[in-house]
């Protein structure tokens, strides 16, 4: 029998700790691979947490309600010898019996290889006198010099890219396939690398006597680090643009009884939503993310929506926004933004954003320059929406001034990529199709 | 433009020298008026007389010898073995006197000591050696081996020009295999110290000289058709290496396969394997590979020769492997 350590897994990047919310199996339970054997918590997101390898619950080393440092032992699991363990987690062995020796051959799938020529004597992967790993196993947890350099550049966990090599092992093009194919951070063995200036230090500041001082909660840390990384990476700019949202306020009148009739909130925001995604597809720079010296323009509009929450922000991601009806928006916004409320998010919901929204307009900003998204390339802030005094010409060529409902929308974007010209066209093309919203898409 | 064999390249090379300047000589056993074994040397006893084209008796020893004190004296020797094999008679001469007097002295030895290498041939164990290893130990001694018809003229040409003892291989299978249409009229000189790409490639690298580039070569052709694609470095100089190149190819491909036909124990792939490590470890994406001889002598029987010398065969399926690690 083979012992497999459990560890607490680490659930999307920058988070340290996770809360064991409820054991799904009891201790002596046969599990098998990818069943659900606990639920976590983290200050994100809640998920339930498969077995690494199918076998039997034998011991419970955190309990339900605990909260414990990721890698730390939470269970552990016995399975047959020899069965195949490709556990997520690290394995460890304690039992004696050490496998034979093997020789590495590819699995009967792979591609045929030549066996090494006569005179290059390979040998054969001893297994350690306590491991319990295959020679496979062993394999493919070693790389060359080179993927462990590229790996620890690109901080790329080695052991959850998929290899092409002998036995599984991970080869060059392997990681930088990887790498090109995942390069947002938000993918969980991805980590966004380090500015050119290092890590994040906030300077200390002095306390004084009746002041308060309580150390930052998670969320609130990642965003600190995150803004001021931000604003190193990219070239902010500013460019604001005024929208007259009357028609939307009319359609809003005029559908928002169908819409609550289905379950729907038809908000302002859907609106924006929908004319970006629109208008994401018609930019693509807008729709890109700068790596090294070389632009990524996303296949995919994901649409990140900024959430305030009393414990900080979150923005959860509306994969494919541009595929949604107006329809679809609403009740993704109203999903997302209620789950966020509740705790209830998917890792995978909040990653992988190509360009974020976010609206301060709410609490009554009249306009904002937000602060970019990494890695994304630009994010839309929009102001309150009120009636205001509008100068309007009249088909005869007078002015007047008439009441409007109107709000501003800006967009902060990178201008190492993006040229004030791209953004403005850009935001014109949103409040043309915000001013000209036709009723057949509500 | 005439199309020249390899060895018509090397005649070319020393009787372009040997108009050029009169420091120039030759000798060696039967290099005068028998034109030498292979006779890379026809002719040039009538053209440039005794005096400058010497047949010698048969002691290698005395051969280098007088060449080391004839470039004391201010000449530019050229001095032929008939098979390199017996270069093992002049051993003392060449690494305890002539790599040494720059050292000892102060004094250049500008010295050629050339002679056919290699096997291929049926030649048998006195008439097959490569045997760079032992001299490419010693310092002092610059070593090369062209490849190429264009090289083969480009580095006798460089090494009788060189104020160092270059020892000059070249390579028999090569002799009459070999050709190419070199341009009359213009001079063509090889860098010594330069490595040559002859392929470009971006799986891997076989880094090679002499006769085996172009089982190398052969060997790429046939990984193309895998989808393999293999670079090919033309060491053509052996002494001093041409780190630069190496670690250049390296750092390009990230694997590394040397080939040599000499034999393996304490050959240049293990040299050179060394060095990658030391210099370019990090940009590894295999272990080091190397296809050479076994360590044998050459055998007679054409068969056994066949298996003891490395094939295309065998560096196809070596870089294969090592693409596939």
């Amino acid at each position: 029998m083979a012992r497999i350590d459990v560890l607490m897994p680490q659930m999307g990047e920058s988070i340290a700790e996770g809360t064991l919310s409820k054991w799904l199996k009891k201790l002596g339970d046969e599990v098998k691979r990818d069943e659900p054997l606990f639920e976590i918590s983290t200050d994100k997101v809640d998920a339930e947490i498969p077995a690494p390898a199918a076998g039997k619950l034998v011991e419970i080393k955190v309990q339900e309600g605990q909260t414990v440092p990721v890698q730390t032992l939470v269970a552990v699991l016995e399975t047959d010898k020899g069965a195949a363990v490709t556990a997520v987690t690290a394995v460890t062995a304690a039992s004696a019996a050490a496998p034979a020796a093997q020789k590495a051959e590819p699995p009967p799938s792979a591609p045929v290889r030549p066996s090494p020529p006569p005179s290059v004597p390979v040998s054969a992967p001893v297994a350690k006198g306590d491991g319990t790993e295959t020679a496979e196993e062993r394999l493919r947890r070693k790389s060359t010099p080179l993927v462990r350099k590229i790996a620890a550049e690109h901080q790329v966990d080695i052991s959850t890219i998929p290899g092409t090599g002998f036995a599984g092992r991970v080869t060059k093009n392997d990681i930088l396939g990887f790498i090109e194919r995942a390069p947002a951070p938000g993918a969980a063995a991805v980590r966004p690398s380090p500015p050119p200036s290092g890590p994040v230090v906030h300077p200390t500041v002095e306390a004084w006597p009746g002041d308060r001082v309580e150390p930052m909660s998670k969320i609130r840390k990642i965003t600190a680090d995150h803004m001021i990384q931000s604003r190193r990476t990219s070239a902010h700019v500013t460019s604001f643009f005024e929208v007259d949202y009357s028609r939307i306020a009319e359609l809003r009148v005029k559908h928002k009884a169908s819409y609550t009739e289905r379950g729907a909130n038809l908000t302002y925001l859907a609106f924006i939503a929908k004319a970006c995604a629109e208008q994401l597809r018609a930019h693509p720079v807008v729709n890109s993310a700068v790596s090294g010296d070389t632009i990524i323009y996303r296949h995919d509009i994901n649409v990140g929506i900024a959430v305030a929450l009393e414990w900080g922000l979150i923005v959860p991601v509306i994969k494919h926004a541009d595929e949604l009806s107006l329809m679809g928006l609403s009740r993704a916004i109203n999903d997302l933004g209620e789950r966020a409320r509740t705790k209830k998010l998917s890792p995978d919901e909040i990653q992988r954003g190509t360009f974020t929204i976010t609206n301060p307009g709410v609490f009554g900003s009249y306009a904002g320059a937000p602060i970019i998204n990494q890695p994304q390339v630009a994010i839309l802030g929009v102001g309150t929406i009120e009636k205001r005094p509008k100068v309007i010409t009249l088909p005869d060529r007078t002015d007047t001034i008439a009441i409007r409902v109107m709000g501003m929308i800006s967009m902060s974007y990178d201008h190492r990529v993006v040229d004030g010209a791209d953004a403005d066209r850009f935001l014109a093309d949103v409040k043309k199709t915000l001013q000209e919203f036709p009723e057949g898409a509500v | 433009m005439a199309e020249i064999t390899y060895l018509e390249a090397i005649r070319q090379g020393l009787w372009e020298e040997m108009e050029r300047d009169e420091r120039v000589f030759l000798l060696g056993e039967d290099v005068g008026a028998y034109g030498g074994a292979f006779k890379v040397t026809e002719g040039f006893l009538k053209r440039f007389g005794e005096a400058r084209v010497i047949d010698t008796p048969i002691s290698e020893a005395a051969i280098v010898g007088a060449a080391a004190g004839a470039a004391h004296m201010g000449m530019r020797p050229v001095a032929e073995m008939q098979f390199i094999d017996f270069i093992s008679c002049a051993y003392d001469m060449l690494t305890n006197y002539v790599a040494t007097a720059r050292y000892r002295a102060g004094l250049a030895t500008p010295i050629v000591v050339r002679g056919p290498c290699g096997g291929f041939v049926r030649g048998g164990p006195f008439h097959s050696q490569n045997p760079e290893a032992a001299f490419f130990h010693t310092p002092g001694l610059k070593i090369v081996a062209p490849a190429t018809a264009r090289d083969a003229k480009g580095l006798i040409k460089a090494a009788i020009r060189d104020d160092d003892p270059v020892l000059y291989l070249e390579h028999k299978w090569l002799y009459r295999r070999i050709k190419e249409s070199l341009p009359e009229g213009e001079e063509i000189l090889t860098p010594i110290g330069r490595a040559r790409v002859a392929r470009e490639g971006k799986d891997l690298s076989i880094v090679t000289y002499g006769a085996m580039v172009w089982k190398s070569l052969e060997a790429a052709e046939q990984l193309e058709k895998d989808g393999v694609s293999a670079e090919v470095i033309d060491l053509r100089t052996l002494l001093p290496l041409d780190d630069a190149a190496i670690v250049a190819t390296v750092k390009k491909t990230n694997k590394l396969l040397v080939v040599h036909e000499d034999t393996r124990t304490g050959g240049l792939a293990g040299e050179i394997a060394a060095r990658i490590n030391e210099q370019a470890f990090e940009w590894l994406d295999g272990p080091i590979m190397r296809v050479t001889a076994h360590d044998v002598p050459i055998p007679y029987a054409p068969t056994l020769e066949d298996f003891v010398l490395p094939q295309t065969e065998d560096v196809v399926k070596a870089a294969r492997w090592l693409a596939a690690y």
